[in-house]
C-alpha cells in the first residue's frame, strides 16, 4: 500500500485543530461572560451573581485545561510535521507565534492561577482584575494566532528573498486586512458560543425546576418561584441564576450572531478578491453568473464542473454577497482555472521536495463538496443557534421554561450549534486555500505562495505519521469523552456543585476556628 | 547580523534556563505524587503546592519554542522534525500533566484518582525526559544533511546525548522538586522531603554533570564555568544537609544556569551541528531570521519579558507560604439537584 505522507499529516494537521478548536472559542467566549457576571457581582453584590460566576466559572476551567493542553500540539507540530513549510515562512510565521506567548499565554496563564487560587485570598477588585487580565490574555492569543492564520491566506508585508518571503513590514503583517475580518468573526463566534453554552444549561436547571414541581406557574401565566430544601441549592435564589443567566445567554447569542453577520460579509467580500477560487467552489459557482446556489447537487466524488447541477438558485445575491450590487457576474472556476494555470503554473515542479507529488498536474478547485457544504452549515448552524436565542427570549419572557421535555432536549443540543458552525467555517476556509499552505495574494505576483505537497518534513515516512496521528487521536478521544462527563456531572451538580455552601446556609455553624487557614479552593 | 542573532540565541538559551528552573520543580513534585506521599490529603499537598503556578511555568517552554520559530526558523523546522517521534511522546506527556492537574480532583473513586496520579507522574518523567534530551541532542548535533533533515530513520537522534540529558533533566526536576517541597512544605513531609533531597541529589546530578563537562572539548576556558558549576552543586548539596532551604533552592539552579551557559557557549555559534558533515551545521547565521524581524521582536521581549517576569513574582508571593494538610479542604463531592 503506498500511503501519502502530505494526507496523513493534513489528517493529523486538520484532526488537532478541529479539536482544539472545540474548546478555545468556549474559553474565549465563556470566559468573557464569566468576567462579565463577576463585574456584575462585584458593582451590585447581587448574591445570584456570584453564584453565577462560580458555578459557569468551574465549567470554564474544566474546558480551559484541554484548550491549553492541544494548544502546545499546534505549536509543536508546525516544525514536527511541516518542516518545509516552517523554514519557507519562518521569518514572517513565527513571530506571531512568539508575540502570542509573550503577550498572551503568559498574562492568561499566570492570572488564571491567581483568579482560581485567589477567592477571598486576594482583594476583591485584584481577584476581579485577575480574571480579566486571563480573558484579555486569551483574546489577544487569539489575534496574533489568527494574524499567522491570515498571512497563510493573504500574505503581506514581505519581500522574496533567496526564495524565501522575508517580513519587512511588522505593521502590515499585523493590520492585514484579512486578520482584522477573520478575528473579529472569530469572536463574534465566540461569543455565540458561550451564550449558547449560557442558555442551553440554564433551560436545563429551570425546566428540572418546574419538573420536579419546586417551581409552578400561576393563573396569570406566570412563573410562581418556590423552593426545596432538601435539593442541595434549590432555593428561591437559584431560579433567578438560571433565568437571568438564560437571558444573558440569549441577548449576547443575538447579539453575536449579528456581529457574524457583518464580519462574515466583510470576509467574504475579500475573499472573493483574495481567494476567488475558494469563493467560487463556496458557491459550486462553475460558470460567471450573479446567481447564488440555495441547492446545489451532483456527484461527489467527481469534484467536476459537468458532475454538478444547480437546482435552486437566487439570481443577483451572489452578486451582492460579493460585490454589493445585483448585477456584476462574478467569476466561476472555469474562468479561472486558467488564469491560475497562467499565474502558478499547471504542473508541480520536478523537485525532490515533493515527493511522490513532483511533476504532478495541479488541482486548483478544492473539494467542492467540502466548501460548499461547509460555507451553508457554517450559515446554517449559525441561523439555528440565533433561532434559539430569539425563541428561549420569547418563551421565557414569564420568568420561565415550558414543562417540555422535548423543548429542553433541543435548548440543550443547539449548544452544539455554533461549535459546529465555528468547525464547519473553520474546515471550510482551510480546505478552500488547497492546493495552496500559503495561497498567492493575486494583488502582487511576487512568487510568495506554497504548495501543500512541498510543506511537509522530507523525513517522515507513513509510519511515524501514522504512529502520531492515531496516539494523538486515541488520547484525544478519550479526553472528550472525560471531559464531557465531568462538565455533565458538574452541570447536574447545578450551584451547589461549585459553591458547596450554598447547601448549608442557616443550620450549619462554623466548625473550628482555624477555618480561616484553610484554603478557600484547592485541587 | 550576528550580533542580533547571538543577542536571540542568549535569549532562547535564557528562556529555557527560566523553564526547566520553574517547571523544573512543578515535574518533579509530579512525579513524587504516588511516591512521596502516603495518604489521599498528603497527595493533595504537593499538587497544591504548584497548583497556582504551575501554567505560568509551562509558558516558559511554550515560548522558548515560539522565540525559536520566530528567531531561528531552521533550527527550530530541523530540530523540531528530527525529533519527530521523542516529541510526539513528549506531547502526549504534557497533555496527561495538564488535563491530571485540573481533573484528578473532579472524580471520587479510587481507581479515577490513582489514573491521574500516575498521568501526573508518568507524564511530568516524560516531559523532563523528552526536553533534557532535546537539549543535549540541539549541543551535540544530529546526522544532519544539506537540508537540514536528519538521515536514518525514525530513530537516528538516539545516542549517548539523549540518555544523559533525559535522565539527566529527570533527576534534575526530582532533586528540584524535593528541594522545592522542603520550602513549600510542613512537618513530616518537609522532613521527608528533605531526607529524600540529601540521598538523591548527587546520584540524580550524574547525566547533566556528564553533559555539561562535554562543552569542555569545545572550549577549554569553560571548565571554569563547569567547575563554578559543580561548586554550586556542591554548595547545594551542603545546604540541603544543613537544612537552609532557601540556599539549597538558590544554590541548585545556580548550577543548572551555569551548567546551561558552559554547554551552549561550547556549541556557539552552532545552535544544532551536523554530525555528517560541518558544512550542514546550523549555525546562528545560518538558521537565523532576518535583521529586520530579530529586531522587531527584540524590541517587544525587551520590553514584555521585565513586565512578565515582574507579575509573575507577584504571582508567587500572593502564594507564598508554607502548605499543611490541614490547609486542605475536605473534598467536595458533586451533588445531584434532582428531587428523587
Amino acid at each position: 500500500m503506498d500511503l501519502d505522507p502530505v494526507l496523513i499529516g493534513r489528517w493529523q494537521f486538520g484532526i488537532t485543530t478541529v479539536y482544539h478548536f472545540w474548546m478555545v472559542p468556549l474559553t474565549l467566549g465563556l470566559g468573557m461572560l464569566v468576567a462579565i457576571l463577576q463585574t456584575m457581582y462585584h458593582r451590585t453584590g447581587n448574591e445570584i451573581y456570584l453564584r453565577s460566576t462560580k458555578f459557569f466559572g468551574k465549567l470554564f476551567l474544566i474546558n480551559f485545561i484541554m484548550g491549553v493542553a492541544t494548544g502546545l500540539v499546534q505549536e509543536f507540530q508546525f516544525g514536527m510535521a511541516w518542516s518545509e513549510y516552517s523554514r519557507f515562512v519562518g521569518d514572517v510565521f513565527g513571530a506571531p507565534l512568539a508575540l502570542e506567548a509573550l503577550l498572551a499565554f503568559f498574562l492568561e496563564s499566570t492570572f488564571l492561577g491567581l483568579w482560581i487560587f485567589g477567592w477571598g485570598r486576594l482583594p476583591r477588585a485584584v481577584h476581579l482584575g485577575s480574571l480579566w487580565c486571563a480573558v484579555i490574555g486569551s483574546w489577544i492569543s487569539a489575534y496574533f494566532i489568527i494574524v499567522a492564520n491570515s498571512w497563510m491566506q493573504h500574505p503581506v508585508g514581505v519581500d522574496m528573498v533567496d526564495g524565501r518571503p522575508v517580513m519587512t513590514d511588522v505593521w502590515a503583517v499585523m493590520t492585514n486586512n484579512t486578520a482584522i475580518a477573520a478575528y473579529t468573526h472569530a469572536l463574534c463566534g465566540a461569543l455565540a458560543v458561550g451564550g449558547g453554552f449560557l442558555l442551553g444549561i440554564s433551560w436545563y436547571h429551570l425546566y428540572r425546576r418546574r419538573k420536579d414541581g419546586i417551581d409552578t406557574i400561576g393563573p396569570d401565566g406566570k412563573v410562581v418561584v418556590g423552593s426545596a430544601p432538601e435539593v442541595p441549592g434549590r432555593d428561591a435564589l437559584d431560579h433567578q441564576v438560571w433565568i437571568r443567566s438564560l437571558r444573558i445567554g440569549a441577548i449576547v447569542g443575538i447579539i453575536a450572531f449579528a456581529g457574524v453577520a457583518i464580519t462574515g460579509d466583510i470576509q467574504s467580500k475579500l475573499m472573493f478578491e483574495q481567494q476567488p477560487m475558494k469563493m467560487a467552489s463556496a458557491e459550486a459557482a462553475c460558470h460567471d453568473g450573479t446567481e447564488f446556489s440555495v441547492l446545489t447537487i451532483g456527484d461527489p466524488s467527481s469534484n467536476d464542473c459537468d458532475g454538478v447541477e444547480n437546482v435552486f438558485e437566487i439570481p443577483g445575491l451572489l452578486s451582492f454577497l460579493a460585490n454589493g450590487d445585483f448585477n456584476t457576474p462574478v467569476h466561476g472556476v472555469t474562468t479561472l482555472l486558467p488564469d491560475y494555470q497562467d499565474k502558478y503554473g499547471t504542473h508541480l515542479p520536478e523537485d525532490e521536495r515533493y515527493g511522490q507529488h513532483s511533476g504532478e498536474e495541479i488541482d486548483y478547485q478544492p473539494i467542492m463538496i467540502v466548501t460548499y457544504w461547509g460555507f451553508r452549515l457554517m450559515i446554517g448552524f449559525g441561523i439555528v443557534a440565533a433561532g434559539v436565542s430569539a425563541l428561549g427570549l420569547w418563551l421565557t419572557r414569564k420568568g420561565t421554561v415550558p414543562a417540555s421535555a422535548w423543548l429542553m432536549r433541543g435548548a440543550a443540543l443547539s449548544i452544539t450549534a455554533p461549535f459546529l458552525a465555528n468547525s464547519a467555517g473553520w474546515i471550510f476556509t482551510e480546505m478552500g486555500r488547497q492546493p495552496f499552505v500559503v495561497a498567492p495574494n493575486p494583488a502582487q505576483l511576487d512568487g510568495v505562495y506554497m504548495f501543500t505537497q512541498a510543506a511537509l518534513s522530507p523525513e517522515l515516512t507513513p509510519g511515524m505519521l501514522l504512529f502520531s496521528l492515531i496516539s494523538l487521536s486515541l488520547v484525544y478521544g478519550i479526553l472528550m469523552v472525560v471531559e464531557l462527563r465531568l462538565l455533565i456531572v458538574y452541570i447536574r451538580g447545578g450551584v451547589a456543585s461549585a459553591m458547596p455552601e450554598v447547601t448549608k446556609t442557616n443550620h450549619t455553624p462554623r466548625i473550628t476556628n482555624d477555618e480561616d487557614d484553610v484554603l478557600s479552593f484547592a485541587y | 547580523m550576528e550580533t542580533l542573532a547571538t543577542i536571540w540565541f542568549v535569549l532562547i538559551i535564557v528562556l529555557w534556563m527560566g523553564y526547566l528552573f520553574l517547571d523544573g520543580f512543578d515535574l518533579g513534585v509530579g512525579m513524587l505524587m504516588p511516591v512521596l506521599s502516603r495518604t489521599e490529603r498528603q497527595k493533595r499537598v504537593l499538587l497544591n503546592t504548584i497548583g497556582p503556578t504551575w501554567d505560568g511555568n509551562e509558558v516558559w517552554l511554550i515560548t522558548a519554542a515560539g522565540a525559536t520559530f520566530a528567531a531561528f526558523p531552521h533550527w527550530y523546522a530541523s530540530l523540531f522534525s528530527a525529533l519527530y517521534i521523542p516529541l510526539t511522546l513528549c506531547l502526549l506527556a504534557l497533555i496527561f500533566r495538564a488535563v491530571a492537574i485540573e481533573y484528578r480532583g473532579k472524580g471520587h473513586s479510587q481507581a479515577w484518582k490513582t489514573f491521574w496520579t500516575w498521568a501526573m507522574a508518568v507524564g511530568s518523567a516524560g516531559i523532563a525526559f523528552f526536553i533534557g534530551a532535546m537539549l543535549a541532542i540541539t549541543s551535540s548535533g544530529l546526522p544532519l544533511n544539506d537540508n537540514g533533515d536528519i538521515v536514518g530513520g525514525a530513530f537516528a537522534w538516539m545516542g549517548w546525548p539523549a540518555v544523559f540529558g533525559g535522565l539527566g533533566g529527570v533527576g534534575f526536576a526530582l532533586v528540584h522538586g524535593l528541594i522545592f517541597l522542603g520550602l513549600k512544605t510542613q512537618g513530616d513531609m518537609r522532613e521527608k522531603a528533605q531526607r529524600w533531597a540529601r540521598r538523591l541529589l548527587l546520584p540524580c546530578s550524574i547525566g547533566f554533570l556528564v553533559w555539561f563537562g562535554l562543552s569542555i572539548t569545545h572550549r577549554p576556558w569553560l571548565s571554569a564555568v563547569v567547575v563554578a558549576a559543580v561548586i554550586a552543586l556542591g554548595a547545594a548539596y551542603f545546604a540541603v544537609r544543613s537544612g537552609a532551604e532557601k540556599a539549597a533552592f538558590v544554590l541548585h539552579g545556580l548550577y543548572l544556569v551555569s551548567g546551561l551557559f558552559a554547554v551552549f557557549a561550547g556549541a556557539y555559534p552552532n545552535v544544532l551541528p551536523s554530525t555528517l558533515d560541518s558544512a550542514n551545521s546550523l549555525t546562528i547565521a545560518s538558521a537565523s531570521s532576518s535583521d529586520y524581524t530579530l529586531t522587531v521582536m527584540l524590541v517587544v521581549t525587551v520590553i514584555c519579558l521585565p513586565i512578565i517576569i515582574g507579575y509573575q513574582i507577584f504571582s508567587y508571593r500572593m502564594f507564598l507560604g508554607r502548605i499543611a494538610e490541614t490547609h486542605i479542604p475536605e473534598a467536595h463531592r458533586v451533588p445531584v439537584a434532582i428531587r428523587s
